[in-house]
């Protein structure tokens, strides 16, 4: 009944995307699928999924250090994004584009750095040294993997915690505070609950490349702590087990939606996530 | 229905050509009937205000006039030819929209010069042309000026300017002022009149406020459900409304059921008044209006009917009184102070008594007990002022 | 609502933001040694920089990415500009569904699963077409474009939400064809969110390391991956140089997009001010 351009125009016009989406992202799924289904040879096979128990501890592990990075990022993100959506409008913006500048440097290049400083001859130990306190070993120690996880996620969790906090109205938290809430009810009924969609965008974009991570891993665990992205990494890059390699990636993919799907659970009623950066 | 159809008739014939025609307009939005065989005409150079609450079909035939949407039957009938079809940008219609829908990348200047650009206008011209919109519209040396940086009545201004400068045979106005404080939009009122008379351009205006339409139009069109309820002039809407909903949209006032005795003769209120109305059956059921205004207070024992006083309050002019009258609420405004608990007597003119057949809204308003749920009803199409009005997504 | 901020806070915000430039400072510190030793500084010295512009395959890497981030955003910021117009205005309503539910996938997953799952269908068409060697600058220009896509999109497509759904009716009443009133309405009202997208899938993909680590070929090879390759040995500090030259340009970018976004805000605090200005005036009347 109008006589605008039709539906159909405008179908029209997103379908080459569509059709890219189908090629380049819903196919390229089927194909794991298809590989961690098959041997090397094209046969259906189990064997694969049944090899995944041999990685039971890493998957564990890998879980455990994404937790563990994840609930450190979110402890030291969230007073820090309140500090910083307290000060004056220019200031804000200078700390904000702080945060951002070493995410812009190559993730590669600040792992090694971290490893630079780490090593046991290195300028931390150096440091210590001159001050004539004994070194101490922080390279290949699961403290150093961690470590590096939160010092290159932990912008993901200040931003959109940030873009929360810059959205709540400073009057509910006055008004908490006049009907006799103390500091930390404060946080904990109010605050909190107005910034979930914040806490649950961070979580998620600090969780996600934790738990796949494999280049920190390699360089801060020195190989002492084997994780899921480093054996993917390692079937597709030296074992050349497509199939297995297909069959864990298959396996982290399921891991990551439980986990995105548990935590959609408590915010259910935040439907828009912060600002994806 | 006769009635409507008598007034279109006279005013047809009384004076001016017609511009346009709307002709069994028919418009449904998901299996909802937005306009029911909708007849208009509307003469050039005429006022014309559709009005009615939200959700009427107003702002629908408006975009049916402007051609954003197309009827799914009925014809759209411009000077004797009929524009089905043909777009938006190829009539000679413009239109003034709800919140002005300005360009924001653009200044005052390129907002107002954006139509004529598109007729390829030289530049000179335009630059004339856009001074002189700006003179009527009373923004001079506003040119460089972002729209963003202005008020809303100049942004107002500037939407008027921007479509008064294609030289439109028709200007289509959606609630053009509902965005504006009171203040404001009453200036406004006059100042659009003003523009309407000295450009002698036909004005199609929509809005829900009675008021506005009162005192701007020309005619006014009253649409309830995709229907048109009324047309006629301001007088005749306010004096002799068609139905219980045009007598209830328009002004206050007692909606009571009678019987009509005979000619000249209706009971109400167990008493028997004298009318001017005739024509109807004997006893035949009918909806009595009775304006608010034109109720005389006497003593009791001098009054044709009598009732007693549950509220009064004074609304400086004239004080509001709620009369109890046999379980019905009367409100009757009188410059007379009353007190509450008094029992007084009430008068009635026979040419203040207005007699309407029933209709589907008899009974639905009236008593002022009940009022509060209706007024809710009305005044819903204020607050949200067409942001849900009829079929927009 | 801005109060002071107390001591203790400060403390804390500045002992974070050491230790997020601790790292960052060392790489700076050392590409100035004379010697390649991270751990004893020796002497001031440009050697390293001089080294990193002879070092002929860093070069050619830093070539490849930005010829890479150059072609893969244009293209991603045309496809996904196009599409969400045709997606906002759309009326099938599950069609959108689907389709924003799809584009959500890649945000979701991790980028290895993204990389290794486009790797093995490369692979895949590939072996299907009886060819070796396929993994290159298509596809990883595929694979840019399909990870940029979803961010354009979601950078512009609220855009529209703001939208005076009148505007388009407006500029057609006033005589523009649909062509015209989006070329002349449509695109300048989305034009900042159009460019910020932009800038994002650019540096999105200069960035990239996991996706285009799976789908590089060795006739191929990015900065990132160049990187990567070196990493795994010990590293000369002309990487130092590099990381240092990055820090400096992405330093400059960011301090004049702020400077912007500030002029920007006294742009508007001017309005504000005039609007004020006037209203006085007016009562005084």
């Amino acid at each position: 009944m109008k006589n605008k351009p039709s539906s159909k125009f405008y179908n029209g016009i997103s379908a080459p995307y569509a059709l890219w989406c189908v090629l380049f992202i819903v196919a390229p799924l089927i194909i794991v699928l298809y590989y961690a289904l098959t041997n090397s040879d094209g046969n259906f096979t189990l064997d694969n999924i049944k090899h995944l128990s041999m990685y039971g501890d890493t998957i564990a592990r890998s879980i455990y250090f994404g937790l563990i990075a994840t609930v450190i990022c979110l402890f030291i993100s969230y007073p820090l994004a309140y500090f910083i959506s307290k000060t004056k409008a220019s200031t804000q913006s200078v700390l904000i584009m702080m945060v951002m500048v070493p995410m812009w440097m190559n993730f590669l290049l600040r792992t090694y750095a971290i490893m630079v400083l780490f090593e046991d001859t290195g300028i931390i130990n150096n440091i210590l040294n001159a001050l004539g306190i004994s070194p101490v070993h922080l390279i290949n120690t699961s403290g150093a993997v961690i470590f590096g996880m939160v010092y290159n996620y932990l912008p993901f969790m200040i931003l959109p915690l940030y873009t929360a906090m810059t959205k709540l109205d400073y009057r509910l938290i006055e008004a908490a505070r006049d009907l006799g809430a103390n500091g930390f009810q404060t946080v904990k009924d109010v605050m909190i609950p107005l910034t979930k969609s914040g806490i649950i965008s961070g979580i998620t974009m600090v969780f996600v490349p934790s738990v796949s991570t494999f280049y920190i891993s390699q360089k801060l665990g020195g190989g002492k702590y084997t994780l899921i992205g480093d054996i993917i990494e390692m079937q597709f890059q030296t074992a050349y087990n497509y199939n297995l390699g297909a069959s864990i990636s298959m396996l982290l993919m399921i891991l990551i939606l439980i986990c995105l799907a548990v935590m959609n659970k408590f915010g259910e009623d935040q439907t828009e996530g912060g600002v994806v950066v | 229905m006769e009635k409507t159809e008598l007034i279109v008739k006279e005013a047809a014939n009384a004076a001016g050509k017609t511009i346009i025609k709307l002709k069994d307009i028919k418009v449904a939005f998901d299996g909802e009937q937005i306009l029911k065989d909708l007849n208009l005409e509307i003469k050039d150079g005429e006022f014309v205000t559709l009005l009615g609450p939200s959700g009427c079909g107003k702002t629908t035939t408006l975009r049916i006039i402007a051609g954003f949407l197309e009827p799914d039957s009925g014809e759209v009938i411009f000077e004797d030819k009929c524009i089905n079809g043909v777009p938006a940008h190829q009539r000679q219609v413009n239109t003034i929209f709800q919140r002005y829908a300005l360009f924001p990348h653009l200044n005052v200047y390129d907002n107002i010069a954006f139509g004529l650009r598109l007729k390829k206008m030289p530049e000179a011209e335009i630059k004339q042309k856009v001074e002189e919109m700006l003179s009527i519209v009373d923004l001079k040396g506003f040119n460089r000026r972002r729209v963003e940086s202005l008020s809303g009545g100049q942004q107002q201004r500037v939407a008027i300017a921007r479509a008064l400068a294609v030289d439109p045979r028709v200007l289509l106005l959606d609630e053009p002022l509902g965005a504006l404080d009171l203040k404001l939009r009453k200036d406004m009122q006059v100042e659009l009149k003003n523009i309407q008379q000295r450009l002698g351009i036909t004005f199609i205006y929509v809005t829900h406020d009675q008021e506005e339409a009162l005192s701007m139009s020309d005619k006014i069109v009253v649409m309830d459900h995709g229907e048109i309820q009324h047309i006629g002039t301001p007088e005749d809407i306010y004096n002799e409304p068609a139905n219980a909903f045009v007598a209830d949209f328009i002004g206050e006032s007692n909606i009571l059921d009678g019987i009509m005795k005979k000619d000249f003769k209706v009971e109400f209120s167990g008493h028997v008044f004298d009318c001017v109305d005739k024509g109807f059956n004997e006893n035949e059921l009918v909806d009595v209006v009775i304006r608010p205004e034109d109720v005389d207070v006497c003593e009791p024992e001098n009054g044709m009917i009598s009732g007693t006083v549950t509220s009064v309050i004074f609304k400086g002019v004239h004080y509001e009184i709620i009369v109890d009258v046999k379980g019905f609420k009367w409100m009757i405004q009188s410059t007379d102070i009353q007190y509450e608990g008094d029992e007084i007597g009430i008068l009635i003119k026979p040419d203040e008594i207005h007699i309407m057949k029933k209709s589907k809204y008899s009974g639905m308003f009236g008593d002022y007990s009940s009022f509060s749920d209706e007024m809710d009803y009305i005044s819903d199409a204020s607050a949200v002022f067409s942001e849900t009005d009829d079929i927009d997504e | 609502m801005s109060k002071k901020l107390s001591g203790g806070s400060k403390l804390y915000l500045a002992v974070i933001f050491i230790i997020l430039y601790a790292p960052i400072f060392v790489l700076v510190f050392y590409s100035f040694n004379s010697s390649n030793s991270t751990s004893v500084f020796t002497g001031f010295s440009l050697h390293w920089y001089k080294e990193l512009v002879k070092d002929t395959a860093t070069i050619a890497a830093l070539r490849n990415t930005l010829v890479l981030a150059v072609v893969s955003s244009v293209i991603s910021t045309f496809i996904g500009t196009v599409t969400s117009v045709g997606l906002h205005y759309t009326k099938t309503k599950l069609y959108k569904k689907s389709v924003m539910t799809t584009t959500n996938i890649p945000m979701m997953n991790p980028d290895i699963v993204t990389g290794i799952s486009m790797m093995l269908l490369f692979v895949f068409v590939g072996a299907l077409l009886h060819k070796s060697g396929v993994l290159g600058f298509g596809t990883m220009l595929i694979a840019h474009i399909t990870f940029q896509l979803p961010y354009v999109i979601l950078n512009i497509l609220p855009r529209f939400k703001t939208m005076d759904k009148y505007l388009i009716d407006a500029a057609e009443d006033l005589g523009c064809t649909p062509i015209q009133a989006f070329t002349k309405v449509t695109l300048p009202y989305i034009k900042a969110e159009v460019l910020a997208a932009f800038i994002m899938a650019f540096t999105l993909s200069l960035d990239d390391f996991v996706i285009s680590y799976f789908v590089s070929g060795p006739t191929f090879q990015t900065l990132p991956i160049h990187i990567y390759s070196m990493t795994k040995k010990r590293v000369t500090p002309d990487m130092y140089a590099l990381s240092t030259i990055i820090f400096i340009v992405v330093f400059i970018l960011l301090v004049l997009s702020n400077m912007a976004q500030d002029q920007e805000r006294m742009e508007k605090r001017r309005i504000r001010r005039e609007l004020r200005q006037e209203k006085k005036e007016r009562e005084a009347i």
